[in-house]
């Protein structure tokens, strides 16, 4: 990338860095241009497209079931999330009639994504603020995660688990009980994870007051998910719009209403917390049946558009599908949470240091090629 | 077994007897140098290791245990891959300063180890003016920092020489006053005597309160002395480059590193003098081998480096202006009201000894 | 509010706006270039539609016009509702951009620039996004055509 121009006015005494695209603290390949003075932040301007690779041009190519598998590419921290929001569409269009079963083990792997794309957030939060041991604590309690994963649904990171119609194969049996080990053992990690940052002064002092962000420019900005939420707004799709199985379980919505990074990451750890309870709802009674439903081979969506908003770790990721009969849609959209919420970094960021910067982007939980598709 | 305390000895009445007076002197300054120019780098390997077994252990893994037996030869092998490194620089950098710069931190390091009192009679210079050529001494790193940001003509390693020589100026502050607070109960400031005054009791129990206070200023000072976290916002990895020593590439960076350690080395060993008895064995049960004293004071500076290396994988990082404010503001009323209190002690005769 | 308070309400503010349910779970409305920014913030603006949160802007090649599609939601009363526009010039097309009335447009809109090349008015920092400044060509219009980077089946 060639440098871009400044659009504002550049004083002598500011200074112009460059928090390059290989950088430890802006996860992934986020290049951000700032402007400084002294140690006050001025300006912000994010460059895009270092890992841009056409999704959205390739999905009017390929089938429905090719393009589940573009998605765990997108946000893969998420992955299985983002692969039930493309069957959902697939299935809400044909109208298919989907079994419990499928509903509810879907449920319950999106809440373990959750959960684990939180572990990987906690460590890397820690780390970037200069504990770094945390790190090493939240891969931990992921590899578990992993380990469940590898076991039914085949792959670590990339799972693609979900197909339209329901799932790839059914689930292992040793899965419901390496589950209930999981919450277990995690249920005594996560007072840990209070006892070494949540409560300690020289995190809080770093974080409170810093990168406030109002209710108002949190709608207008388009924030979805944790970011939102920690600014009192409440924007869970999991209440407002459920889906699979969501409607048949009791949470709280973690909300705050301070805005800032500390808000931020209390809402997190709520969030981890009440994932854990609605899979203890689930994991008892998962409903005999098929897990899939037959489609045809070559899915092709009656004509007309179509829209699923879905909740991942991130925020809202949404799917608009516009088809016309074919075999490929027409034009597909993703619509992803952290391209709003990078929106919002120079609103907050001004005004702050560069310390405070890299606090709250480390709360802003940016995963780059969900940004960039 | 005064056989080692009476080597020294002979080996000045050996050198005296076959060499005029003053080349013998000079020759025996030189062997001295010798000695602690080996002691330094054997210590700056060993520190280095135990960081690295140290942070491994918090983080729920094992660290280097194969080049040697548990890793004993890691650092040599790092040594030896920094000495095959190319040596490079910048165009523009001022060569001179950018030469010299690392030397500074090394020769104030090492005038700083040559006074210690490792046990009774072995101890290189006892100077009577020993704890304030000491505080003195540790201020001339600040400037090898500085000259190095300086003179690498690049805009973040300035950036980070500025911080770092800010924070070091004001924390000396707090080492100075806190070290004082105890000079107040030895009333001397020669190391062999403020050993002496410890016979009857180390000084962080004569001095109780206050002393106990003192201890724990100067522990968070000498932490942010050394830019060690949770006051390392000079080095932060995850934010400009590398602080002041981006630039700085094969030996001459190895020569910044060794130092880092070796000062953390010199904080640990002026708090087991001046507050927990250098060589003196707890309740007087090795009083009759001087030899194990080296092993005493060992045993109490590695125990204090142990709690700066857990400082530094546990907390997160204070912000700079953070870091000044607890300084300026926190640390430094605390300080001198904590002098009042011990002045008050003494006079009052309520320090208690045994 | 349902689809046809919301149909009743917003089609009584101007007479050149067409409705449709057909082939969409929500309610389309399809605006005329020259009066979206007026119906956009009127929707906003407006206590019964009180439609506050954007949360989708996408560029189409509807294959003669080029449009943008908004989805809108009201964070009070829950409504969804999809606005339409389109040009039919496709050498220039010209939008007004909705910056002003919601934030998230900023960034919405410099990725259908990027893609489409439907520039915006008033948009305060309108350039490429994704590709590099010098790139040649809008990719995601139907008739893009890249025989090196493409691979079509």
């Amino acid at each position: 990338m060639e440098t871009t121009t400044l659009t504002s006015n550049f004083k002598s005494e500011e200074y112009f860095i460059n928090m390059g695209p290989q950088h430890p603290a802006t996860h992934g390949v986020l290049r951000l241009l700032l402007t400084i003075d002294g140690e006050i932040i001025k300006k912000v301007e994010p460059d895009l497209g270092y890992i841009h690779r056409s999704i959205e041009k390739m999905c009017e190519r390929d089938s429905y079931q090719q393009i589940v598998h573009l998605t765990d590419r997108m946000d893969y921290l998420s992955a299985n999330i983002n692969n039930e929001a493309v069957c959902l569409t697939v299935e809400n269009a044909l109208q298919l009639e989907i079994p419990d079963r499928v509903k509810v083990i879907r449920t319950i792997i999106g809440e373990l994504t959750r959960i684990s794309s939180h572990c990987l957030w906690w460590g890397v939060m820690g780390m970037d603020v200069g504990a770094l041991t945390t790190y090493f604590y939240g891969f931990r309690d992921r590899e578990l995660l992993n380990d469940i994963f590898e076991e039914t649904c085949g792959a670590r990171l990339t799972m693609n688990y979900n197909v339209p119609g329901g799932l790839m194969f059914d689930i292992h049996p040793n899965f419901v009980k390496r589950v209930k080990e999981f919450i277990t053992h995690f249920k005594t990690k996560l007072p840990e994870y209070d006892r070494l940052l949540t409560d300690n002064i020289i995190f809080q002092k770093r974080a409170i007051g810093v990168g406030v962000l109002s209710k108002e420019d949190a709608i207008s900005y388009g924030a979805s998910g944790p970011v939102g939420r920690a600014s009192g707004y409440s924007c869970d799709v999991r209440k407002h719009h459920p889906y699979s199985a969501l409607d048949k379980v009791t949470f709280n919505e973690a909300l705050r209403t301070e805005g800032d990074t500390y808000a931020r990451y209390l809402v997190r750890i709520q969030e981890m917390w009440e994932s854990m309870s609605i899979v203890e709802q689930l994991i008892d009674n998962i409903p005999e049946g098929e897990h899939r439903v037959a489609t045809n081979a070559v899915i092709k969506l009656p004509k007309g558009e179509y829209y699923q908003k879905v909740e991942t770790a991130r925020g809202e990721l949404g799917v608009y599908v516009i088809s016309t009969g074919t075999k490929s849609p027409y034009r597909l959209k993703f619509r992803s949470p952290g391209f709003s919420n990078l929106s919002l970094l120079n609103h907050i960021a001004v005004g702050g240091k560069i310390g405070d910067l890299v606090a709250t982007m480390a709360t802003l939980d940016l995963v780059i090629p969900d940004i960039d598709r | 077994m005064n056989s080692a305390l009476s080597i020294t000895k002979n080996i000045h009445d050996w050198l005296f007897s076959i060499m005029p007076e003053t080349a013998a002197s000079i020759a025996e300054m030189v062997l001295i140098a010798l000695v602690y120019l080996g002691i330094f780098a054997i210590a700056g390997l060993f520190l280095v290791l135990l960081e690295r077994r140290v942070a491994a252990w918090f983080q729920l893994r094992i660290g280097p245990n194969r080049v040697g037996f548990q890793g004993l030869l890691q650092t040599m092998a790092d040594a030896i891959k920094l000495l095959s490194k190319e040596l490079t620089g910048t165009s523009k950098a001022d060569k001179f300063l950018y030469n010299l710069a690392p030397y500074f931190v090394i020769i104030s390091s090492l005038m700083a180890l040559s006074v210690f009192p490792f046990t009774k009679e072995f101890q290189a210079f006892d100077i009577n003016i020993g704890l304030f050529f000491l505080i003195a001494v540790s201020s001339i790193g600040v400037i090898g920092i500085l000259l190095g940001g300086w003179s690498s003509n690049n805009k973040f390693a300035m950036i980070g020489a500025m911080r770092s020589g800010v924070q070091t100026i004001s924390y000396e502050l707090s080492i100075g006053l806190s070290l004082l607070t105890m000079v107040l109960i030895t009333g001397s400031l020669q190391l062999s005597e403020i050993v002496e005054v410890q016979k009857s009791g180390w000084l962080i129990v004569q001095g109780h309160i206050p002393a106990i206070i003192a201890f724990m200023i100067y522990m968070i000072a000498g932490t942010a002395e050394t830019n060690r976290a949770p006051f390392d916002m000079v080095e932060a990895e995850s934010e400009l480059g590398a602080g002041f020593h981006t630039e700085y590439s094969g030996m001459k960076f190895a020569y910044f590193f060794l130092a880092e350690f070796i000062n953390m080395f010199i904080i640990a060993a002026i708090a087991t003098t001046v507050f927990f008895g250098a060589w003196l064995s707890p309740f007087g049960i090795t009083e009759s081998i001087p030899v194990l004293g080296v092993f005493w004071f060992l045993l109490k500076a590695l125990i204090l480096v142990f709690l700066m290396m857990w400082f530094r994988w546990t907390f997160p990082r204070l912000r700079i202006d953070q870091l000044l404010t607890l300084e300026w503001k926190y640390l430094l009323p605390l300080n001198l009201a904590n002098i009042v209190i011990m002045a008050l002690l003494v006079w009052l005769n309520l320090t208690i000894s045994f | 509010m349902k689809n046809e308070e919301l149909q009743e309400l917003i089609g009584s503010w101007s007479p050149n706006l067409t409705f449709t349910e057909e082939g969409s779970q929500y309610l389309n409305v399809t605006v005329p270039i020259e009066e979206l920014h007026d119906i956009m913030f009127k929707l906003k603006h407006n206590d019964e539609t009180d439609l506050d949160y954007l949360f989708c802007l996408s560029g189409v090649d509807w294959g003669e016009e080029l449009g943008v599609v908004y989805h809108l939601e009201s964070t009070n009363f829950r409504h969804i509702l999809v606005v339409k526009t389109q040009t039919a010039e496709r050498e220039n097309p010209v939008i007004d951009s909705v910056y002003d009335i919601w934030a998230t447009a900023e960034f919405h809109e410099r990725e259908v620039f990027d893609f489409f090349g439907i520039i915006f008015t008033n948009h305060p920092n309108l350039k490429r996004l994704f590709l590099t400044d010098d790139w040649d060509g809008f990719p995601l219009r139907k008739d893009y055509e890249d025989n090196i980077n493409m691979i079509i089946k």
